[in-house]
């Protein structure tokens, strides 16, 4: 199969709200940061793909109004509404159909500008369930006490992944919440639904990130080493949160299994450099790196409380602060993904790791993980 | 964060009303716990997962469903949230009265998990694995509401 490369990134600073920035406003700052990046012009690019939800912009069609500021006239423009990695997996797809040779792919979004629990409950089927009120969060909460259960997980290992990735962001510029703070502020910090708490969540978040994505005929042409795509999958789950086993993700177990052995990777836990994963709540860090096949079963907490998913650490997990330290919905995915091109180039600035030659990108869509995409990325 | 130079422009109170139709399994679903208070479910004829609740097709093994089984009325906390800040309640539009709680229920006789309200009179008897019953409105129209809460009767 032929292959594919990230050969320019860009990301705007996430904020809680971004009252001088509109949607196009906030895709030109990220394009750009991309095309600058690759050292490219947009004339580079021969196809876009954005990323956006209609609800959450609350408007239909909600790609157009993205269109020009993306440097989309004129060209084959489509929209993929999920995480941003789904836009980059369409994106990487045009590029190895032969019918282009690059893609600049972006997500935005903003959550400030609606009542997100509203949003949320939308999700939910409207003749079982959204009358029933439940939104992402309540969700999650019951995913929290599932995964807690089964696994024996506590309250202050999960709590420390807070502690880690609010900690991790002090070093990365476009975090919104880079924060100092210990196990006992979790701890303490208001109860909003049963096990979490205000320090579980992911805040409401402005932001958009673009990437470019290149068939390999033409990956080396453009100023930066490209990071090359080796392996790639997403998988869904079932529409009904209920159906689920909601302490387990059988499609994000799937996808990584089969992203691994399109990569050639036999051994995960060792030839994993760094991980970008989705933890819009604490306890998912934890959930997602064991149904990965990242650490055994009901094991993640013990080995986050040896340090192993600290920069300095056996397997760094969101040096970047991750979604706890600023979380576009949409834009989230490309946000992790660039954070990881960023390590394997050497760019990470504060938040660099050592020798990483090979990262994980996780993105998520839908209900407490209903779609999983995994992607490994790497110098070779 | 807002300032003077940046105006905002509020949507105002508009809204986008829809008429849903519940269809052919929906219907049933509603009428038999409007009617009879009873919770119908739909097995699969292939993998014989028994699902709540009723749809037309079974996802894992794509076939279309057709066997009717009654499920509950009681069953089991597979798990359960208590919300503590006050959300605003899509129905109403202003913020639910906390605590509230929610659970995803495995009935009698059912393989998924059915989602509604725990009353949580009493919090400590709230886990996975308790059992409830639900308890139905005096009053029924034909939608999830029939059902008023489940209650822990462990």
């Amino acid at each position: 199969m032929d292959r594919a490369a990230i050969v320019g990134v860009g990301t705007v600073k996430i904020e809680k709200r971004k009252v001088r920035e509109t949607f196009a406003d906030m895709a030109w700052q990220a394009v750009n940061g991309a095309l600058e990046d690759a050292g490219m012009t947009i004339d580079d690019i021969d196809n876009v793909v954005t990323t956006s939800s209609d609800f959450w912009d609350g408007r239909t069609i909600s790609c157009m109004a993205v269109g020009d500021a993306s440097g989309a006239a004129h060209k084959n423009v489509s929209c993929v509404e999920g995480d941003g990695t789904y836009g980059a997996f369409y994106g990487m797809a045009r590029c190895l159909s032969g019918s282009y040779k690059t893609t600049l792919v972006t997500g935005h979004s903003k959550g400030s500008e609606s009542v997100s629990s509203l949003i949320t409950n939308c999700a939910f089927d409207p003749i079982y369930e959204r009358m029933l009120g439940m939104d992402m969060i309540t969700a999650c909460a019951m995913q929290a006490n599932a995964y807690l259960h089964r696994t024996k997980t506590t309250r202050e290992q999960t709590a420390m992944v807070s502690v880690k990735n609010h900690g991790n962001a002090l070093k990365n510029p476009h975090a919104q919440l880079p924060m100092d703070i210990t196990v006992k502020d979790v701890l303490d910090s208001e109860m909003i639904a049963d096990p979490l708490r205000k320090l579980d969540c992911s805040p409401v978040s402005d932001g958009c990130a673009a990437v470019v994505i290149a068939h390999e005929s033409v990956a080396k042409k453009f100023r930066k080493k490209p990071v090359w795509i080796r392996g790639v999958s997403l998988c869904a789950d079932s529409f009904f949160f209920g159906d689920r086993d909601l302490s387990r993700a059988r499609s994000l177990t799937e996808a990584a299994k089969k992203a691994f052995a399109m990569a050639g990777i036999k051994d995960p836990r060792t030839e994993i450099d760094v991980a970008e994963i989705h933890d819009a709540f604490t306890y998912q860090e934890l959930m997602w790196l064991e149904e990965m096949g990242l650490a055994d079963e009901s094991s993640a907490g013990r080995h986050l409380e040896k340090g192993e998913y600290n920069i300095d650490g056996r397997l760094p997990v969101n040096p970047s602060g991750g979604l706890l330290s600023g979380h576009p919905v949409i834009a989230a995915g490309l946000y992790s993904m660039a954070a990881v091109v960023r390590q394997i180039r050497g760019e990470a600035g504060g938040f660099q790791v050592k020798k990483a030659r090979t990262g994980l990108v996780h993105g998520v869509n839908g209900l407490g993980g209903q779609s999983h995409c995994v992607w490994l990325l790497g110098d070779r | 964060m807002a300032d003077s130079n940046h105006i905002i422009i509020e949507s105002g109170d508009a809204v986008q009303p829809f008429t849903y139709s519940i269809g052919m399994h929906g219907s049933k679903f509603f009428t038999e716990i409007r009617d009879n208070r009873r919770f119908m479910g739909i097995r699969c004829p292939k993998c014989k997962k028994v699902y709540i609740p009723p749809r037309g097709v079974c996802g894992d093994c794509f076939v279309e469903m057709n066997d009717w089984v009654e499920v509950g009325p009681g069953g089991v906390i597979g798990t359960f949230t208590i919300l503590r800040f006050a959300f605003i309640d899509p129905e109403t539009g202003h913020q639910k009265p906390v605590p509230y709680g929610y659970g995803f229920i495995r009935l009698d006789g059912a393989d998924t998990l059915f989602q509604h309200y725990i009353s949580v009179e009493d919090e400590k008897k709230i886990r996975i694995g308790a059992r409830v019953e639900p308890v139905f409105s005096m009053n029924p129209k034909g939608s999830i509401r029939d059902i008023e809460f489940f209650r822990v009767i462990d």
